[in-house]
């Protein structure tokens, strides 16, 4: 996109008839502009940003328009349905659901983004490692297999029940449980990046930039950080929106499963989970909730496969 | 492949040892304390007791040693013994009296007897699933690969799109509230006390199974479907194909013989290695639908703070994935004769 600013910049400078013509005709393209013109081409793509944006927008801005506080308890008022008050109905103490549904959408938005940046950053550090430093590659691998071969959530049941307790007592109970819960996911998901990573990097290390890169004098780590990792940042990018979906789905399903947040602290796991007792009463109290995790998931897998797409160069173009 | 199959095999076992070692540790290293959850009233020094009793005051690795030595040594014994029970070979094995085993914390039973006990409900409801997840996955795939891009595709890749994505947790809740409060059809309870011994009961076993079962293959079929399409689609622009058609071979013959057999080499493995995966899965679909299973089993144990149980059970989720991921590669290595591990 800036190589693009720069051409535009410099023809308007350039008072030539004749070059115009030529970059009409040919106007210059940059990598990410490719990317993002084959991106547009894949509908359902288009439809999952939107809806994912929307998603964000209302989980962030939601609050400043539908101003009830999702705690305040109206008795009442408690299990009634759809209604102008409360669009989505209350629960068994009167608590609107539309603001707690708000409220826990930023929990599970923050969740599924952070854990999902931590496992980046670990998969695409022990991807690179591996793939460009060639004794560590055994040794890396094999913990990599052996992540893979971990029994994962009977294992992040168990971690939450154990240190759950000590944790919100040194952070507090929100703040701990978020930071035990990203601090999982991120570490038990960090594998198939990794994976996919030191594949390129094997295949990218052998290329003549990282050999006239190492002619010059060229330190390892300034290779590593200048010209293998922006040759593998579609891998990783791709790997990223999926990763977000994942971790939204394990979030939820801990939550769901209740060991994952406290219920006065809302997320969409959290709310489906309080809610399913009552399903007899007020069936739509788990609708809403579940409704956002798949809607969120959907849109997020579909941004996942335009991206892929997009950033695939073999297909890119056709 | 004969000396592949024992190297892989051998390579399991450090695996499978440092998994049950970090198991073990995790649990171990918890801050929690497991007398915890006994009623305050208990005199310190019967608490101090009942520790010792639990093994407590032991040394981290000799506690491990012996956990080791009870679930890899002496239950695969008293098993044998089990099996061996009046046969030439009963007094081979028989001295169980003499033998540790592991056993739960709060139901003082052994562990192992537990997860027997548990095993079958589990493999009903989640076999089945995936059973049935593969009979509707494979037409799916076959035949969205067949006319790419048509109608039926892309509804097809639409729905696998929303099968994957939408949470097992939230189709089983909505299935809940669709079939068994709005119309009644099947009960939200899975009841394992039922004796299936004529027909109405056996209606009945077939109607509770319907939900767990379908939820869990939709998530299946979806996922396989997509795989199966992929796998059609490369063998379907291969030149035997087109070799096969100019020679005049039915097309029916083609696809359902020539390309299918091929296509279902990369799809099988994927089947055997998601087979762990679907007793992880299942904890869930086990919780809404409160089926008995291992992952029931699994969920009491982590909530009641029962170390042995969870230990075992969580070692033995991990040997099954060790164990397919290994049946996968040797399967892939027997279907595909172009693939040599040498």
């Amino acid at each position: 996109m800036t190589d693009m600013g720069k051409t535009a910049g410099m023809n308007s400078g350039s008072a030539q008839p004749a070059d115009a013509f030529a970059d009409a005709l040919h106007p210059h393209r940059s990598h990410w502009g490719d990317v993002w013109r084959q991106f547009r081409t894949h509908k359902g793509a288009m439809v999952g940003t939107f809806v994912f944006v929307g998603i964000i927008l209302v989980v962030v801005f939601g609050s400043y328009f539908h101003t009830i506080d999702p705690q305040f308890l109206d008795i009442r008022n408690k299990n009634q349905g759809m209604s102008f008050a409360h669009p989505f109905g209350t629960d068994n103490l009167g608590r609107d659901m539309l603001a707690q549904v708000i409220a826990g959408g930023r929990v599970s938005l923050l969740v599924g983004v952070v854990a999902m940046a931590l496992s980046l950053v670990l998969g695409a550090i022990v991807g690179v490692l591996a793939g460009f430093f060639k004794p560590l590659d055994g040794p890396l691998m094999r913990l990599t297999d052996l992540f893979l071969a971990l029994p994962i959530l009977p294992l992040l049941l168990v971690i939450i029940l154990l240190f759950r307790d000590p944790l919100r007592k040194q952070f507090g109970p929100e703040t701990g449980v978020f930071i035990l819960i990203v601090f999982i996911i991120g570490i038990t998901s960090w594998m198939q990046t990794a994976r996919i990573v030191r594949g390129d990097v094997l295949a990218l290390k052998e290329r003549e930039f990282v050999l006239a890169a190492r002619s010059i004098g060229t330190r390892s780590w300034k290779i590593v950080l200048r010209h293998i990792f922006p040759n593998v940042m579609s891998p990783i990018m791709v790997s990223a929106t999926l990763g977000i979906a994942s971790a939204i789905i394990t979030e939820s399903a801990l939550s769901f499963l209740g060991l994952g947040f406290p219920s006065d602290y809302p997320t969409w796991g959290r709310l489906l989970f309080d809610g399913k007792d009552f399903i007899q009463l007020t069936p739509t109290r788990v609708l809403w909730p579940g409704l956002a995790i798949s809607l969120t998931v959907l849109s997020v897998n579909y941004i996942g496969d335009g991206l892929r797409d997009a950033l695939d160069p073999r297909i890119r173009g056709r | 492949m004969g000396s592949y199959a024992i190297r892989r095999l051998l390579f399991a076992i450090p695996t499978l040892l440092v998994i049950s070692f970090i198991v073990f540790g995790i649990l171990d290293l918890a801050p929690g304390d497991p007398t915890g959850q006994l009623p305050l009233t208990i005199p310190p020094e019967v608490r101090e007791q009942i520790r010792e009793a639990l093994g407590f005051n032991q040394p981290f690795i000799v506690r491990y040693g012996l956990w080791l030595q009870q679930f890899l040594i002496n239950e695969p014994l008293n098993l044998l013994e089990k099996t061996c029970d009046g046969t030439w070979c009963a007094d081979w094995f028989a001295s169980s009296e003499t033998r540790l085993r592991v056993t739960s914390w709060s139901t003082r039973s052994p562990v192992v007897d537990l997860i027997i006990e548990r095993t079958p409900q589990t493999l009903w409801v989640v076999g089945m699933s995936y059973v049935v997840g593969i009979l509707i996955a494979i037409p799916i795939g076959i035949v969205s690969a067949y006319k790419q891009y048509s109608i039926f595709d892309q509804v097809g890749t639409f729905i696998s799109m929303i099968g994957f994505s939408v949470p097992t947790f939230f189709t089983g809740v909505l299935m809940i509230v669709i079939f068994s409060v709005q119309l009644g059809w099947f009960p939200s309870v899975y009841d394992t006390t039922l004796v299936v011994n004529d027909w109405p009961s056996f209606w009945l076993q077939v109607k509770q199974m319907i939900m767990p079962v379908m939820v869990l293959a939709l998530f299946n079929a979806s996922q396989l479907s997509r795989f199966m399409r992929a796998s059609m689609l490369d063998n379907l622009s291969q030149d035997y194909v087109r070799t096969a058609r100019a020679k005049g071979v039915a097309e029916k013959i083609v696809l359902l013989v020539h390309v299918l057999r091929n296509s279902l080499i990369p799809v099988i493995t994927v089947i055997a290695l998601s087979i762990p995966q679907i007793f992880g899965g299942a904890i869930i679909t086990e919780q809404i639908f409160r089926v008995n299973g291992l992952g029931a089993l699994l969920i009491n144990g982590i909530q009641s703070a029962d170390y042995p149980l969870v230990q075992t059970l969580t070692f033995l989720f991990a040997v099954l994935i060790v164990l397919f991921n290994l049946i996968a590669d040797l399967l892939y290595g027997m279907l595909d004769p172009r693939i040599r591990y040498d």
